[in-house]
């Protein structure tokens, strides 16, 4: 199933590229990191998009800082919605090495983390058959106001308050 | 006392309606119980071996007037007719019903109250010390910062689904009475050589299974740096904190497997990074605007010493006994904190009916300002009440049944609510609390064996603090049956110690005994004002081996 939105960004469409699998002729691709580390110049000659997928136990800070920048996908794992790994590395991935392409959240999640997921930085989920785009926009509108800065860039209630 | 403004009060509304939505998802069969699991939990809601149990949060332990008659009311109209205050300033209600819990989160939230963050993976409630600003030793009203912290870590979009569960206590004072060094984070209010506020931080405290003393990270924190500081212990942790096994997840074991002094390096280095950044730098506006609410009540200008009291304290030795036991000095001249203590001989540690609440509320109300504090020794205070009026004051808690002068001795029980209602239970632990009740039930022997604090457990999760009794009480099942191991030399204070097995399990019908041989051998080797705990760390445990293996071999 395609990807679902839940910020502005439009998910974008790769291809997933097992790590003994050819890369393909032609079409955005997403490979592990072991295998973007392995053949970086490879992946990175094909112009064309290229997305890394990250384990809940891989720190995006692991990444080439040089790779990042080329890259315009990194999805997170979330192995069963209990880890909540994906979370910290969504932030880390905006606030921190200042990346700018999608993420994209990827594995077993529940609706009730959408808002959270949102706040750390993550564009796109892919996984939970039962979430719809209406119970996307129900969970985005959980809360009206927030009491902390995360990686969306909304004003906290402390800052709401002292102007 | 803190009062929500429109952001704290809509954040609440909006949390109540969002968890009604998934009662009523569960209710329609659309959620299963297993994926509704998490979603209440979040929201204090478990399901215990009989019944559905609602954990409510009083953050730092503080109530009004207003909000504890409302937990009177919702006592009496969907539970039993009780509630149960925990060793985490909060209570519990352990019969309502699933379709009932949307309305009692809107009666809640009509008083500013709500039990987010009770439970499940994330920061928990904060706890503070009791006597916040009443006590004469305190540096800071660690109300305050506990504030700020619960509004930081309510629905933290990083934090909510850590390895574990994140408890946070605060003290105020040197003498610590929120048992900070036995949390996951504790903090210690303090001034530097320049008189400048900050914190002390320590982490990796922890009961449980792996009982560990916190280690400081963090010497002195300034007062604006504070939350930068926390986020990067909790980043660390979430990064890095174990997720393959329940029992090694907790803070304590990152800890110990980094070692201190690496767990501090790696909280320094992520520190250094937030504190670049500089968005979660703590606005002195919005420190003073929480600190305007935590202002002292106005207080009368009183002689220190009340002749009302004096001559009651004459003539009714049950007040003098009450006073003696249950007043803690207040830093106003003329005033006091009164004690409430939930442990009547024989009762359940830390139960109390709707009128018991309603009374307590009325007599704040009338006397103590309108506050209210829950200790995490499952009892309440009077923070704030005129010497002159103490004899009116123990007069009406008599009326209700609140007056028993216990605090600190030995029928003073922290006990957990064992297998009477949990489900991780192993053994009973309130009849084993009523039994030892019973048995010291004679005040003068009481007062002759001073402080000694009995905390029970029943079962290794430690909800009954058990490692940090100066007697611990453990249930275990062995073959189907109840024992109890028992320690000795814990405490909770800032002579924080972790307490040592002495001697074989005992049945349930012999822990009494057990206690009686225990306060035998201490009376036997005491010295001056020692306390049990005392006699313990000077003579070491053979002495108090050989009596109970000598009394208990079977």
């Amino acid at each position: 199933m395609p990807p679902i939105s839940i910020s502005t960004r439009a998910p974008g469409a790769f291809e997933d590229v097992a790590d003994d699998a050819p890369l393909p002729v032609a079409g955005a691709v997403i490979v592990s990191a072991r295998r973007l580390a392995a053949e970086r110049d490879g992946v990175f000659a094909r112009n064309d998009a290229v997305g890394v997928v990250l384990e809940s136990h891989e720190s995006p800070m692991q990444l080439p800082p040089e790779d990042l920048q080329r890259l315009s996908l990194v999805v997170l794992m979330f192995p069963k919605f209990r880890d909540g790994r994906g979370f910290s590395w969504a932030r880390m991935l905006r606030t921190r090495l200042g990346f700018r392409g999608e993420i994209r959240a990827r594995g077993h999640f529940l609706r009730d983390q959408i808002f959270f997921m949102a706040r750390c930085g993550i564009d796109s989920l892919e996984g939970d058959l039962r979430i719809t785009a209406e119970a996307v926009s129900d969970a985005l509108a959980t809360f009206t106001h927030v009491y902390q800065p995360a990686a969306d860039g909304r004003r906290s209630v402390v800052l709401a308050r002292h102007g | 006392m803190y009062r929500y403004d429109e952001f704290d009060a809509r954040m609440v509304r909006e949390r109540v309606a969002e968890f009604s939505g998934q009662v009523a998802r569960r209710l329609a069969g659309e959620l299963s119980e297993d994926e509704f699991k998490p979603l209440r939990l979040m929201n204090g809601l478990y399901l215990q071996l009989h019944a559905y149990m609602l954990r409510v949060a009083i953050p730092y332990g503080t109530l009004s007037s207003r909000q504890m008659r409302r937990l009177a009311d919702i006592a009496r109209r969907y539970d039993r007719g009780y509630g149960h205050f925990t060793t985490r300033q909060n209570i519990q209600f352990n019969w309502p019903k699933l379709a009932d819990v949307p309305a009692i989160l809107d009666a809640l939230a009509e008083v500013e109250m709500h039990a987010i963050q009770t439970s499940g993976n994330c920061i928990r409630n904060v706890t503070a010390d009791h006597f916040a600003g009443a006590a004469a030793d305190e540096v800071e009203d660690p109300r305050i910062l506990s504030e700020i912290i619960r509004q930081w870590s309510t629905f933290h979009p990083e934090f909510s689904f850590l390895p574990r569960k994140f408890k946070i206590a605060v003290t105020g004072s040197p003498q610590d009475r929120a048992a900070i060094r036995v949390h996951d984070i504790g903090i210690a209010c303090i001034r530097n050589a320049a008189g400048e506020a900050g914190y002390q931080v320590f982490a990796g405290g922890g009961q449980g299974r792996t009982p560990m003393l916190a280690h400081c990270v963090g010497d002195f924190v300034s007062r604006d740096d504070i939350l930068a500081f926390l986020e990067a212990v909790m980043r660390v942790y979430n990064e890095e904190g174990r997720r393959d096994n329940m029992y090694k997840a907790r803070i304590k074991i990152l800890v110990h497997q980094l070692g201190a002094d690496e767990m501090r390096r790696r909280v320094e280095a992520e520190f250094a990074e937030i504190k670049a950044q500089g968005a979660l730098h703590l606005p002195h506006a919005e420190y003073q605007r929480i600190l305007s609410y935590f202002a002292p009540p106005p207080f009368a200008d009183l002689p220190a010493v009340s002749a009302t009291e004096g001559a009651a304290r004459a003539r009714d030795g049950a007040f003098a006994a009450f006073v003696a036991q249950n007043i803690f000095p207040h830093k106003v001249p003329g005033y006091a904190s009164v004690s409430i203590s939930l442990k009547p001989i024989g009762g359940i540690p830390g139960d109390a009916d709707a009128a018991q609440m309603d009374a307590v509320a009325e007599i704040a109300a009338r006397y103590s300002f309108d506050e209210i504090r829950v200790t995490h020794e499952q009892n309440l205070v009077l923070p704030h009440v005129r010497r002159d009026d103490l004899y009116a004051v123990w007069q009406a808690l008599s009326a209700a049944g609140l007056a028993t002068a216990n605090i600190g001795l030995v029928t003073d029980i922290i006990a957990c609510p064992g297998l009477d209602y949990c489900d991780l239970a192993n053994a009973r632990s309130i009849s084993i609390a009523q039994d030892i009740s019973t048995r010291f039930a004679d005040p003068a022997r009481q007062r002759d064996l001073g402080e000694l604090k009995i905390k029970i457990s029943g079962c290794i999760n430690a909800c009954g603090h058990h490692h940090v009794g100066h007697i611990g009480i453990l249930g275990v099942d062995k073959k189907g049956v109840e024992h109890y191991q028992i320690s000795l030399g814990g405490s909770a204070a800032e002579d924080a110690s972790l307490g040592e097995i002495v001697g074989p399990a005992v049945t349930a019908d012999s822990v009494a005994d057990a206690i009686e041989t225990i306060v035998d051998v201490y009376r036997a080797h005491r010295t001056g004002g020692e306390r049990l705990l005392d006699t313990y760390r000077r003579v070491g445990a053979q002495p108090f081996k050989e009596r109970l293996h000598a009394a208990h071999q079977h």
